[in-house]
């Protein structure tokens, strides 16, 4: 059996690895989370701005690998301009992904994310995948507060 | 490959590899490449048969019936301590106590030793290149006493920076506790030297053993020490198996680290009386099969020579230090002189992270380790988050290398480098 790393590394997810258009800090953040991973040391800071219940901005920094990195950025991507009702939507659509639901790979709903559809098969490397949207979902219950 | 022809064979790693049932299997698809052996080794039939023999013929608990099983059981036991004192050097078998492994040994000196001995403003002397299991232990303990903590640097081969050592020895010091071998880097550091620098101060000095024990042939009392740790499973050995050695008058002034039953000698309701060495610091049913397994693989190193193993692993070293230095954009860390270092290549590849560079090789059947390997501090002062981490044992071999080389190439080609 083998493992779909060209369809894991492909060029999409480079992009995102390596020039992200979210990388960065966002002005008068609503919220300012940090996040770890403690298995690999990775870590990830996400700020948001939040106005009226729709995310403004959204910018992540940080070290991690090309899955951690890219599904950040992506999800930055995603979030700007959403209510946090759309947000909760797509996030669990991504879940669902990351959880091989080929309907979910089907989605257009996600987007470019569902570049990331062969990372339910290295299931180690799932919550690479999740941690921008952990950070996330910290970030709204801070918004919150 | 051309360069294979040129290694001189120093042991026979084919022959080797037969006795490990383990590495005979496809991972992914591909004959596998075991090369995580500084964070656990595999285990030889020999290792495996010792477990299950003790499981299937001799199982009893240890030092207490008079039945013939347990006896049978507590001659295993203890003829184990000795094969593996025998190992190392240690005359006196009571000086060796079995732990779960190095962490247990390490914590044991701290929690018994320490909190008996230390007091706020004494200093205990560490390294930035300390496993977290012989950073924690001291961390705990410094905010139990108000003991300080003082820590060697690097130099920027990644060696141990020695050239303020004597600054940091005062009459403060009163521990000493250094890796032998790093299990980030290979670097192999010079504790002879600095246990006599540590003595003339008058500071106790523990040595992290748990790289060395299985790729060097350490003599424990020629290093100096005052306490060695070392763990099994590193050395060929069982998990949850390990030891420590510590000098005699030591551990006799030390107070017990856990109480329960077989450490004793009489038990009152309100105090009681300790057994003597080795018994004293082993608390509960040990890990008997563990011991008897370990005892095992004592032997098999023994056997096969440990100058032999190293000589392996240095010529494995040298063969893929070279290989890989052929590959644009890999940094590797650590000493560039050979006999400063063991069989461990920790290394970075252009923007790759190595966990991404861990899945494209474990999709080639290549088991590398990839992360802060438990050395998060040493990370920060080399100024990476992390690396990619190979290390060598008896029974790689020059194709082992080959096959990494390659699937780092395919690392580059997926990644566009």
């Amino acid at each position: 059996m083998s493992l779909p790393l060209e369809s894991v590394y492909q060029e999409l997810i480079l992009k995102h690895y390596r020039s992200s258009a979210h990388r960065g800090e966002v002005e008068e953040p609503s919220a300012a989370v940090a996040e770890r991973n403690p298995l690999c040391g990775d870590d990830i800071f996400l700020t948001v701005r939040v106005r009226e219940g729709i995310v403004e901005d959204v910018r992540f920094s940080g070290h991690g690998c090309a899955i951690s990195q890219a599904a950040a950025s992506m999800m930055c991507e995603h979030a700007v301009g959403k209510s946090w009702d759309e947000i909760h939507r797509v996030a669990d659509r991504f879940r669902d992904l990351m959880h091989g639901s080929e309907e979910a790979a089907r989605d257009r709903a996600l987007g470019d994310m569902r570049a990331l559809a062969g990372v339910a098969r290295l299931p180690r490397r799932v919550k690479c995948a999740m941690l921008g949207w952990d950070a996330l979902a910290e970030a709204e219950k801070q918004a919150a507060e | 490959m051309s360069l294979i022809a040129e290694i001189p064979a120093v042991l026979d790693a084919e022959l080797i590899r037969a006795d490990f049932p383990i590495l005979q299997q496809e991972v992914n698809g591909h004959p596998l490449v075991y090369l995580d052996n500084a964070a656990s080794t595999q285990k030889p039939r020999a290792v495996l048969d010792a477990l299950a023999a003790y499981y299937e013929h001799d199982n009893a608990n240890v030092h207490r019936g008079v039945h013939t099983l347990s006896v049978r059981a507590t001659e295993a036991f203890e003829l184990a301590r000795g094969k593996v004192a025998a190992l190392f050097g240690i005359a006196d078998t009571a000086e060796l106590i079995w732990t779960r492994g190095a962490t247990e040994a390490i914590n044991l000196v701290a929690w018994s030793w320490g909190l008996a001995n230390l007091r706020a403003g004494d200093e205990v002397l560490l390294s930035v290149m300390e496993h977290h299991s012989n950073l924690v232990p001291w961390q705990l303990l410094a905010q139990r006493t108000g003991a300080k903590l003082r820590f060697l640097d690097i130099d920027d081969q990644q060696r141990l920076d020695l050239s303020n050592l004597d600054e940091l020895l005062t009459e403060r010091t009163k521990l000493v506790s250094i890796v032998h071998v790093s299990n980030a880097l290979g670097t192999i550091n010079p504790v002879r030297e600095i246990a006599a620098r540590a003595h003339a101060v008058g500071a106790v000095v523990l040595v992290d053993g748990a790289q060395s024990a299985p790729h060097l042939p350490v003599d424990v009392p020629s290093l100096g020490c005052d306490f060695y740790a070392f763990s099994g499973h590193k050395m060929c050995g069982p998990t949850g198996m390990g030891g420590l050695w510590g000098r005699r008058a030591l551990l006799e002034a030390m107070p017990p680290f856990h109480g329960g039953g077989d450490m004793i000698e009489w038990v009152e309701l309100e105090h009681s009386t300790y057994a003597p060495l080795p018994n004293r610091f082993e608390a509960g049913t040990p890990h008997i099969a563990g011991a008897v397994a370990l005892g095992a693989a004592a032997e098999y190193l023994a056997g096969i020579g440990r100058d032999a193993i190293l000589a392996h692993e240095r010529t494995l070293l040298a063969y893929a230090l070279e290989r890989m230095s052929g590959i644009p954009e890999l940094t590797v860390f650590g000493p560039r002189d050979p006999a400063e270092r063991s069989g461990v290549i920790s290394f970075t590849l252009g923007d790759v992270h190595p966990h991404d560079l861990g899945t494209i090789l474990d999709a080639e059947g290549i088991a590398i380790r990839a992360g802060h390997h438990c050395a998060q501090p040493l990370m920060r002062r080399m100024g990476v988050g992390s690396t990619a981490r190979a290390s060598f044992y008896l029974y790689n071999t020059p194709q082992d290398v080959d096959r990494l080389v390659e699937g780092l190439g395919r690392a580059r080609k997926l990644f566009g480098l």
